[in-house]
């Protein structure tokens, strides 16, 4: 029930303006974008996707502080990992 | 998968777990809430206990809207379904919730149509398709679904739709946390708040949670390192003194809502005054009902719905899983009696309950398994 | 509401036996859970029996119902040494040598899907069942049940269809049936298939065998078939390149049996119920832990962008062409190669490992590190894959 996917929008359907064709890791759906409003989403955009409805869209921005942040964290535990490594208590 | 593989970095998720405990003060305890059952489904799904210090429990929350539905419900919309011009039309997560006579499965061996759909829009296809036939949506879900269950029942009545109606068994997710704080079984030091109920609902509405209560709340994601990192949030929160209102899942999660959905739920819905649900009992303004303008899409006003309240089994401890008080394998039932297969409770046959997350992932002793998994 | 109550309780007081409360308050909380799942597993071993008055389609689906189903009904009424290790094909002592025997029937819907139909399938899944076996297929009998109305012009591209994956598989059809229903039965048409092949001498496979140190190994990416036939179905409307994976195995499996002789303890064809619940027979049949890797199993991007969207788990998916192979952990590598070898086994892959504990219990290690049990089937997420 909670189960939102993100997906990139690939088209909005001409003949349909309430809805988008979107892509998942290869597979493709069309899906309702009523909730975004007026923020309609252009092709190349990523919206997270539940029940046949876009929910909201994801925020490029957002998502890669959120990715760097979580680099960091990666890096940082490498480095020190790496440092462990190379320092000898003798 | 893009947005889906960065958040499932097992060397990030170690160096998360590092700082985690870190932050742990020697000697005390930490309980953490997560309230959505997807978030609960995420964390044995991956096996992300591994990742966490003894001193740190996970409390499994009420944050799953089939779990919640009491069995006179269930019994209600198999009811509806079994109305011979009738087509029922429901989510997968409902097919195995035992009512007092069977579920939705058993009900379609009887020769019942019932049909499974991925998306409420699914059901107006049906509908269209079969303009005989009278078709009925079984709509559940905390604040996630409803707006999807609002833009139907608007998208029916745009085309002038005369045989389509929902059972409408949306709850709303604040209520719940509520009865949980005020629950004196439980002491919690932060709460893994709902990720897509937040979507829509924004994260204003847990501000009484910090502020009332002084517990800190984290917006998290339904990725294994989001969960890792808003519970980082949470120990950095807890470590500084404060108690705070943050969002971990930003990429998704606008801090206030949804507007278009809030309206869509808002035009086709109204707040019941009161609901019961499985385990906590009768809590008021806590679930949706459709409003009066649209009661031609109003299964409660078109048929006639027993609406007999059924109490739950007597070996049934859903409720106290639901609220955390006990974990699945410590219901008296779990496991033996109570099995995915055969269930009594409603936690081991949603996707979401903790029961059926513990029963199909985590069911094994975690010392074991660390001597079996190493390589 | 009396009816209720019969459940539960009956429910209860079957456990009511294996349940000792006194001594479980006297347990100290750090082992209660321990003893939970000690208690489980013991229900779990319990004598299967089937709890439904009718059949539903979680009893076709390949997982938990099933295999209760097959006990407790097919298996105590016919039961003989025979029939009892319920592997994909039975081997017989016949006329100074062993044949493998096997049968299966195709209800698949749609008839036809992207990269087959069911004629496909009912040549190739019973070659492979005999193949996996260890017996070379020879010969196959066809069954057709049809439905009044049927187009003729269809049943003559099932048949060719047929005919193809009969010459390619090296085997023929040398006898069959036809019956037909009237309109409303059969969905167009079922097909039944039964087969024979030679086993040779001193070849014994079986999923029995299996022991800690032994490797398993899949020959190919999980899934293809069933999110395939699920898609062709056209209500989910959901497009992929995605084609079913029925093949032939047969060539895959010699090559496999010759490059490791002796080195193959037993190999199994991945359908219904999918990887997954080869791996759980395993466990239960040797009674063995079964360890796989999430990042070894090969999953194609689409299966897995489908199995997402609709919240299923790609492990439970049919296949039907893909053998999940279990062998002596010396000769992994040269098991791999052999398949690496093979047009169908490009894709090959060790997934995982047997171990001896905990016994019974397959276990998987996730991408993100964690581990989690990986269970029989329950219900039916994909009805009518095959």
């Amino acid at each position: 029930m909670c189960l939102g996917i993100p997906g990139e929008v690939i088209e909005i359907l001409a003949d349909k303006p309430d809805l988008a064709r979107v892509e998942v890791s290869g597979v493709r759906r069309a899906i309702n974008i009523g909730l975004l409003g007026d923020d309609k989403p252009k092709p190349g955009e990523w919206v997270l996707i539940h029940v046949g409805f876009a929910l909201s869209k994801i925020d490029e921005a957002e998502a890669k502080a959120a990715l760097d942040f979580l680099e960091s964290i990666g890096q940082a535990y490498a480095d020190e990992i790496d440092a462990l490594r190379e320092s000898l208590i003798e | 998968m893009r947005y889906v593989d960065e958040f499932r970095d097992a060397d990030t998720a170690h160096a998360l777990a590092a700082k985690i405990a870190g932050l742990c003060e020697p000697g005390r305890q930490y309980k953490f809430m997560e309230v959505c059952g997807g978030h609960t489904h995420t964390i044995y799904k991956h096996g992300l206990e591994d990742y966490l210090p003894e001193s740190i429990t996970l409390v499994h929350g009420p944050g799953c809207p089939v779990c919640v539905i009491p069995m006179g419900r269930v019994d209600d919309a198999m009811a509806l379904a079994s109305a011979s011009d009738v087509i029922m039309t429901s989510f997968g997560d409902m097919m195995r919730v035992p009512g007092s006579r069977g579920s939705f499965f058993d009900a379609k061996a009887n020769g019942v149509d019932i049909r499974m759909v991925y998306s409420p829009l699914d059901s107006l296809k049906i509908a269209r398709q079969n303009p005989d036939k009278r078709v009925v949506f079984m709509a559940i879900g905390f604040e996630t679904t409803a707006p999807s269950t609002a833009m139907t029942v608007l998208r029916a009545a745009q085309e002038g739709l005369e045989n389509f109606s929902i059972f409408c068994n949306h709850v709303t997710i604040v209520p719940a946390i509520k009865a949980i704080l005020d629950s004196p079984d439980l002491r919690l030091d932060g709460f893994l708040g709902p990720g897509h109920v937040s979507t829509v609902i924004g994260c204003r509405p847990y501000e009484f949670i910090s502020r009332d209560y002084g517990k800190p709340v984290v917006v998290a994601g339904f990725e294994p390192l989001d969960i890792l990192q808003s519970i980082y949030m949470l120990m950095i929160q807890l470590s500084e003194g404060r108690a705070e209102i943050e969002n971990q899942y930003s990429r998704v999660v606008p801090w206030d809502g949804n507007i278009v959905a809030l309206k869509a739920i808002n035009e086709t819905m109204e707040l019941r005054p009161y609901f019961e649900w499985r385990g906590l009992g009768f809590i008021s303004h806590s679930a949706l009902r459709v409003r009066e303008k649209y009661a031609r899409f109003d299964a409660e006003e078109l048929f006639e719905v027993p609406g007999v309240r059924v109490a739950d089994p007597k070996a049934c401890q859903c409720g106290e899983v639901l609220k955390g008080v006990l974990k699945p394998w410590e219901c008296k039932v779990f496991g033996t009696a109570c099995t995915p297969e055969t269930p009594i409770g409603t936690c081991m046959v949603s996707p979401e309950g903790a029961c059926a997350a513990y029963y199909n992932f985590g069911r094994f002793t975690r010392q074991r398994v660390k001597e079996a998994t190493v390589r | 509401m009396t009816e209720q109550k019969n459940w539960v309780e009956e429910a209860l007081a079957e456990h009511e036996s294996q349940v000792d409360q006194r001594h479980f308050s006297k347990v100290a909380p750090g082992e209660r859970e321990a003893l939970v799942l000690e208690r489980i597993d013991r229900a779990r071993r319990a004598r299967a029996r089937v709890k439904e008055e009718r059949i539903t389609l979680a009893h076709g689906s390949g997982g938990k119902a099933t295999h209760t189903l097959i006990e407790a009904i097919f298996l105590d009424a016919f039961r003989n040494p025979l029939l009892e290790p319920m592997e994909d094909a039975a081997r017989l002592s016949m006329a100074g040598g062993r044949i493998a025997l096997t049968t299966d029937s195709y209800v698949v819907s749609p008839l036809f899907f992207p990269g087959g139909d069911i004629g496909d399938l009912a040549i190739n899944g019973t070659v492979n069942d005999l193949a996996v076996s260890g017996a070379t297929p020879m010969y196959l009998s066809a069954g057709f049940i049809l439905e009044e109305g049927f187009p003729v012009a269809d049943l003559q591209h099932i048949v060719a269809s047929m005919r193809a994956a009969a010459e390619a598989a090296g085997v023929q059809v040398v006898t069959g049936d036809t019956k037909v229903v009237q309109r409303g039965k059969a969905d167009g048409c079922y097909i039944n298939t039964a087969g024979v092949g030679v086993v040779p001498d001193g070849l014994d496979l079986g999923v029995v065998n299996a022991k800690p140190g032994d490797a398993v190994l899949v020959s190919g990416p999980i899934g293809d078939h069933g999110v395939t036939v699920m898609l062709a179905r056209g209500e989910l409307d959901i497009d992929t390149d995605l084609t079913s994976d029925t093949a032939a195995v047969n060539g895959l499996v010699a090559d496999l049996l010759a490059a490791v002789p002796g080195g193959v303890r037993a190999m199994r064809d991945a359908t219904r119920g999918g990887v997954a619940t080869i791996l759980n027979e395993v466990a239960k049949a040797a009674d063995v832990s079964v360890i796989v890797a999430e990042d070894d199993i090969p999953v194609r991007a689409e299966v897995r962008g489908a199995s997402e969207l609709l919240g299923i788990d790609p492990l439970y998916v049919a296949c039907e062409g893909r053998i999940v192979a279990i062998v002596d952990g010396a000769v992994a590598d040269a098991a791999l190669d052999a398949m690496h070898n093979n047009p169908l086994g490009r894709e090959a892959a060790i997934i995982g490992r047997i171990a001896a504990d905990p016994p019974g219990i397959v276990l998987l290690r996730t991408a993100f590190g964690g581990t989690r049990i990986v269970d029989m089937l329950v219900g039916d997420p994909l009805p009518r894959i095959c």
